[in-house]
């Protein structure tokens, strides 16, 4: 065991149960999973992807590069980091081969998303943080201040509590302040425009099995900030040498870490091999704690302080070397050294930790994201934000403590409280910044050493693997790998990203990017500030997608549009299809006489028959449906749509169709004249929305003059289709008091009437063919009058039918669907429906691309009905129409394809429609449809095969 | 997530919106009187500026009102946001609300 | 079944989008509390604010329509919500639209405008409770913090995937009117309830 008596901040006084690789362990609340295996002398965590080498534990938090674990209980997460995993109570972890696997079955574990909004969004709950969230605080303002720690304190979590009272004391304060939030468990992630931030909240993973069911385990905020301060501190970045990845090799800071915050001494022996002065204190607390500590520090010149103070703890201090390798399996047993930068002097020493710093990375990410520029600062040996964003938006976005660069405590706290006030001042509130805590003489007093890789020429044996100088553990890529970019070519850091892979793994680089710029620099001769950093994107750290996905999922996925009739439908059976987000009836299937149900084709030809011979009726309430109102309605609807509408009398319904400027229908529908100065028109289901933005558009931006105002009427209006021979009787028993008859009430017209005390308004329009009844109410009345309706029709056998009928009855007539017969490229003329397009009108939308040439070649392709040989053959929508059924001269000529195909009782057999090149020319011609591997025949036909003469609308 | 300026409604989400192409294309006078030419020209073609660009959008999840806005194709901010019927304020005066 | 069935009552009763869901609102936790005002009149009215109509149509409605953007006004029993810069939501109770709608024509006459009655077209929810602001932010990108949205407030905005219009009624962010299209309705209560189930005893 590794784990002191005393210090850290955990709780002793409870044990934590867990299991790793099938082994059981106890740990503390406060552990990490690495921290926890370490206090259990566990070491090797991971085996490497690519070539399989142990790989332990290299870092003590979301910068692990090394100890990748999948969790197995209580619910199975692959590719995590042990760093970053709290443990609790019955976790089960295996260490991963570089790939983890995901459950085969549904998580049951809750997700949420939530908006908040701030003037002052800190992000970083170190001392910079901690300073400015306390300014802002104080100044009134809203403030959001987020931390991925479960307690605030940043990099004075791994001091031996320096500061602690103090952080204690803000937090307190910060909490109790109104209009402050503080999220603990928090990765601000990404950083979008306007400031705005996404920040993964972890809520119940460190709960275990204990985790409550109705807690989302994990919350994305969505931060809407007016302020931005980044107080993201820095990462400690390791040096390059030969065997660098030996489970025992481990940042500096990590293993200071490891012993203040966690009482786990990670080695007896320990050698800390640094650049820079800022390892020194973790050897020396090592050094305190009861570690054998060696110091090999490249520089001959050594700080006097430092000095003094190994000198003090009986450190030894190996000034001008350097480590070179290391050796052992499982972890690592000693460690060769060499003079710096010769090589000569070799030696080696044995340890069971080696301790590594070669500097610090300012955390830029989220700045970068938010297109901060970066500079190189040659003495830090790292990109530094420079202030100030490029294009200055709205949201200003600060940076301070480490993550600018600051090294000194002293100038964390003073630049994040400076930072708090410069932000609240561009929102024009005058702050006072707090007043630092006081704090003891800092001591890292000189820059460091900026080392990227030892100096060391390895006879390489030209296989990759004789390379053991890892730039990126987790991706097994080297110093060999990024030369061998340099050599293939590439001057790119972007390149060389992609070609080595190296910090495109789930910790992205954080300890690895920086270095392989810095060998690749180094290679080519170039300076690192011409050679830039690879772009930084979100998100900084994993995010699941669960946590995307957050509610939206199950029955609340999307959107699911109902009508006011849905709840018969549901009642009597119906099979529903998707439109769009509209649930809609596509069929009632009965119950057959052996018990079963009807299937689709049983129940089409059931309710077809019934619309054609008797009556039927359809939920047709998704229709779009729009109030034009205004004296210039008229004027309005004559510019938008192809034909007349402003002829219309009051009590009259037209068809009418509308087109884009380029000529190509865009949509159809009735237009119902209600007043002088009031239509109601309607859309296809799908087009809706978009025609009401169309008609939106020209009233208000071409057409101001026009006094003309557009509402949707949508879901005011439930409408029912009353359809076939026998529908006069059902108006007539629901509506007594109309006049039913042909005279009074005759085809395109439109009567109010009542329904059992519900004002109605009755259309007489087809889009079967038959005589039939439209019956729109207000939404509220739609089942009601459904199920009078219903009632009424009893004795005629009335016969609820779906979209799947519709389909088969409109064809048989050639009434096109828009968007299925049609897509975007069909003229009203290609349809055959000249008819519809006004040759009065002095203009109206797409007029004049009309007799564009393009619109008048003679073969564009008309709609046209096929006839299938084999009349028990289904044609395939979308299979292409040929002529020639040699399909093995190539390239086959394809003359358009079947656009609707059904199967027709009314016609004996199936049926189809097509988009045809030259198709009414065609007429009476046998062409061919390919489908399945097949030829099949088919005869051209005119579009309406069912009533040619229209002699069945009128009953 | 972007932030768009209503004229009427303020800053809202960029998901509030609609896109309507280039602004300031009038509908043409008398499409008859056109050649073939310049009404495909009219059709089909519009600018496509790295830089500022008057666009038309409608805030379609909000007041439903059609405007214009210059944005910046290259960085897209959105530099000014102006009622219809406004003219295109100048560029470099931020006349965004 | 015969034809002597189809009784032509005046009782055939009207179903409002949330029949039935109210069970469900009820068993939210008692920091929130929604409700579904069923039939409520809803009458969408287009004027020229600085028009001639404009003040006609204000002496039906009792009080000048609101014309500062993302606002509304209570007059007497109506509720006048800005939609537009020439458009307004009336909320009327229930069965006052026919009534109101010839009044607003008449009132508007000649003049440029419109009056539609758009009753069955929405349904409204109340939405009360100290934890209201809190459910609707899980769906709304709207700051409803009353120093921003203080009482009176009427955003057209999205919540989760439906539009939808919020009504501040109180300056502690925690009385809101929301109102829904029909066709959404059933799917809004849904995420509303699956947004609530997190919510615990105390705000």
């Amino acid at each position: 065991m590794t784990r002191l008596t005393t210090g850290g901040l955990i709780d002793r006084t409870t044990v934590l149960s867990f299991s790793f690789d099938g082994r059981p362990y106890a740990g503390h609340p406060g552990d990490t999973l690495a921290s926890a295996l370490l206090a259990n002398g566990v070491h090797r965590v991971a085996t490497s992807v690519n070539r399989g080498r142990p790989r332990g534990i290299m870092a003590a938090g979301v910068e692990e590069a090394s100890a990748l674990v999948q969790l197995e209980a209580p619910f199975p997460e692959p590719m995590l980091s042990a760093t970053t995993i709290e443990l609790y109570e019955g976790l089960v972890a295996r260490g991963l081969p570089g790939r983890g696997k995901l459950a085969d079955r549904p998580d049951p574990a809750r997700y949420d998303a939530i908006h908040a909004h701030c003037d002052v969004l800190v992000v970083g709950a170190g001392p910079a943080g901690l300073m400015a969230a306390l300014t802002a605080a104080r100044a009134g303002s809203r403030v959001v201040l987020v931390d991925e720690q479960p307690m605030v304190g940043g990099s004075l979590l791994g001091t031996r509590g320096e500061l602690s009272d103090w952080t204690a004391t803000v937090l307190a304060e910060l909490t109790s302040t109104p209009e402050v939030l503080v999220l603990s468990r928090t990765t601000a992630f990404g950083y979008y425009d306007d400031g705005f931030v996404l920040a993964l909240q972890k809520r119940t993973d460190h709960l275990g099995a204990a985790a409550p069911d109705n807690a989302a385990r994990q919350r994305i905020w969505r931060l809407r900030a007016k302020q931005v301060i980044l107080a993201t501190g820095a990462h400690e970045r390791p040096v390059v040498f030969a065997d660098n990845d030996r489970p025992g090799v481990m940042l500096a800071q990590a293993g200071r870490t490891y012993l203040n915050r966690y009482g786990v001494l990670a080695g007896n022996r320990i050698l800390v091999f640094t650049t820079n002065d800022s390892a020194y204190v973790a050897a020396v607390e090592l050094a305190e704690a009861g570690a054998e500590v060696t110091v090999v520090d490249p520089r001959t010149d050594l700080a006097p302080f430092w000095a003094a103070e190994c000198a003090r703890v009986g450190i030894a201090v190996r000034p001008g070397h350097m480590v070179t390798g290391t050796t052992g399996e499982e972890r690592v047993t000693g460690v060769h050294l060499a003079a710096y930068p010769s090589g000569g002097a070799s030696a080696t020493v044995h340890c069971d930790l080696l301790l590594v710093s070669g500097g610090w990375n300012p955390t830029v990410h989220l700045f970068s994201q938010a297109r901060g520029k970066l500079e190189y600062d040659a003495e830090l040996g790292a990109f530094l934000p420079v202030a100030g964003l490029p294009g200055a938006g709205v949201v200003g976005v600060r940076v301070t403590g480490a993550a600018a660069g600051t090294v000194s405590l002293a100038g964390c706290l003073a630049g994040g409280a400076a930072e708090a006030v410069a932000a609240l001042r561009d929102l024009g509130v005058a702050a006072q910044p707090v007043a630092p805590p006081p704090v003891g003489t800092d001591r890292v007093e000189r820059a460091g050493l900026v080392l990227w890789t030892v100096p060391v020429e390895i006879s390489l044996d030209g296989s990759d693997l004789s390379d053991t100088r890892f730039v990126d553990l987790q991706r097994d890529a080297t110093v060999g790998d990024v030369l061998r970019a340099a050599g293939a070519g590439l001057r790119s850091v972007e390149h060389v990203k992609r070609y080595t892979t190296i910090g495109t793994a789930h910790d992205q680089g954080k300890t690895s990017g920086l270095i392989a710029s810095g060998i690749m620099a180094d290679a080519l001769g170039v300076d690192m500030a011409a050679l830039g950093t690879t772009t930084y994107r979100p998100p900084y750290a994993s995010v699941s997608f669960a946590a995307l996905a957050g509610r939206d999922r199950g029955a609340i996925f999307d959107p699911v549009r109902v009508t006011a009739i849905h709840s018969w439908h549901i009642e009597h059976g119906a099979q529903f299809e998707d439109v769009g987000q509209w649930k809609r009836p596509l069929c009632y299937p009965r119950r057959t006489a052996f018990g079963g149900l009807e299937d689709l084709p049983a129940a089409v030809a059931r309710e077809t028959r019934a619309a054609r011979t008797g009556v039927a009726m359809l939920d047709a309430s998704t229709l779009g449906k729009i109030n034009v109102q205004g004296v210039d309605a008229g004027e309005f609807l004559d510019r938008i749509y192809t034909n007349i509408i402003s002829t219309l009398k009051p009590g009259f319904v037209r068809y009418a169709v509308m087109c884009g400027m380029d000529g190509m229908i865009l949509d159809d529908g009735t237009v119902m004249r209600v007043s002088d100065t009031e239509f109601v028109l309607t859309t296809t289901t799908g087009n809706a929305a978009k025609v009401l933005d169309w008609l939106e558009e020209f009233a208000q931006t071409e057409w101001p003059d026009l006094r003309v105002h557009l509402t949707s009427v949508t879901e005011q209006w439930a409408t029912i289709p009353v359809v076939g021979p026998l529908s006069r009787q059902v108006i007539a028993a629901v509506a007594p008091a109309l006049d039913v008859s042909n005279e009074a009430f005759g085809f395109m017209t439109w009567r109010s009437a009542e329904i059992a005390g519900i004002e109605a308004r009755i259309c007489r329009i087809s889009f079967s063919g038959e005589l039939a009844y439209e019956v729109n109410v207000p939404s509220w009345y739609g089942i009601a009058v459904w199920q009078a309706v219903f009632d009424a029709g009893q004795p005629y056998g009335i016969t609820p039918y779906g979209t799947e009928t519709m389909h088969v009855l409109r064809a048989e007539k050639g009434y096109p669907i828009i968007g299925q017969d049609t897509d975007g490229t069909v003229t009203p003329q290609d349809l055959g429906m000249s008819w519809v397009v006004s040759k009065k009108k002095l203009d109206f939308v797409g007029k004049r691309s009309f007799s564009r040439a393009e619109n008048l070649r003679p073969d564009r392709k008309h709609l046209v009905g096929l006839l299938p040989v084999d009349r028990s053959v289904l044609l395939a929508e979308g299979a292409q129409v040929i002529a020639d059924p040699d399909v093995s001269q190539l390239p086959v000529v394809m003359l358009g394809h079947v656009t609707s195909s059904y199967r027709s009782v009314a016609l004996g057999g199936t049926f189809g429609l097509a988009l045809v090149r030259s198709g009414r020319d065609r007429i009476g011609e046998r062409l061919f449809a390919w489908q399945d591997g097949e030829v099949v025949p088919v005869m051209v036909t005119g579009p309406v095969l069912y009533d040619e003469e229209g002699a069945r609308r009128d009953g | 997530m972007q932030l768009i300026s209503c004229p009427w409604c303020g800053p809202r989400e960029e998901a509030e919106y609609h896109y309507g192409g280039q602004a300031h294309v009038a509908y043409p006078h008398d499409v008859g009187a056109m050649s073939d030419a310049d009404w495909a020209d009219y059709l089909f073609f519009r600018d496509n500026p790295r830089g500022p660009f008057a666009e038309r959008w409608v805030h379609a999840a909000g007041c439903r009102r059609w405007f214009n806005a210059v944005r910046d194709t290259g960085t897209h901010e959105v530099l000014a946001v102006y009622r219809i019927g406004e003219p295109q304020p100048e560029l470099g005066t931020q006349a965004s609300r | 079944m015969t034809a002597e069935h189809v009784s032509p009552s005046k009782l055939l009763r009207p179903l409002s989008p949330l029949d039935g869901w109210q069970a469900a609102f009820d068993a939210l936790p008692n920091v929130v509390a929604v409700t579904e005002i069923a039939f409520m009149a809803q009458l969408n009215l287009r004027v020229d604010p600085s028009g001639p109509a404009a003040g006609a149509v204000a002496k039906v409605l009792g009080s000048a329509l609101p014309t500062q953007p993302c606002s509304s006004t209570r007059s007497g029993e109506y509720q006048l919500l800005w939609l537009g810069p020439d458009e307004w939501l009336i909320l009327a109770p229930e069965g006052a639209g026919p009534e109101l709608e010839t009044a607003l024509r008449e009132a508007i006459g000649g003049e440029p405008g419109a009056v539609t009655d758009v009753s069955a077209q929405r349904t409204t929810l109340a939405l009360s409770g100290c934890a209201s602001r809190e459910l609707l932010a899980k769906g709304c990108s709207i700051d409803l913090h009353p120093k921003v949205s203080p009482m009176g407030t009427c955003v057209q905005t999205l919540v989760a995937q439906t539009g939808i219009i919020i009504v501040a009624r109180d300056e502690t962010a925690s009385d809101f009117l929301l109102v829904v299209r029909a066709s959404f309705a059933q799917y809004f209560a849904a995420w509303l309830i699956d947004a609530g189930v997190e919510l615990t005893g105390a705000c």
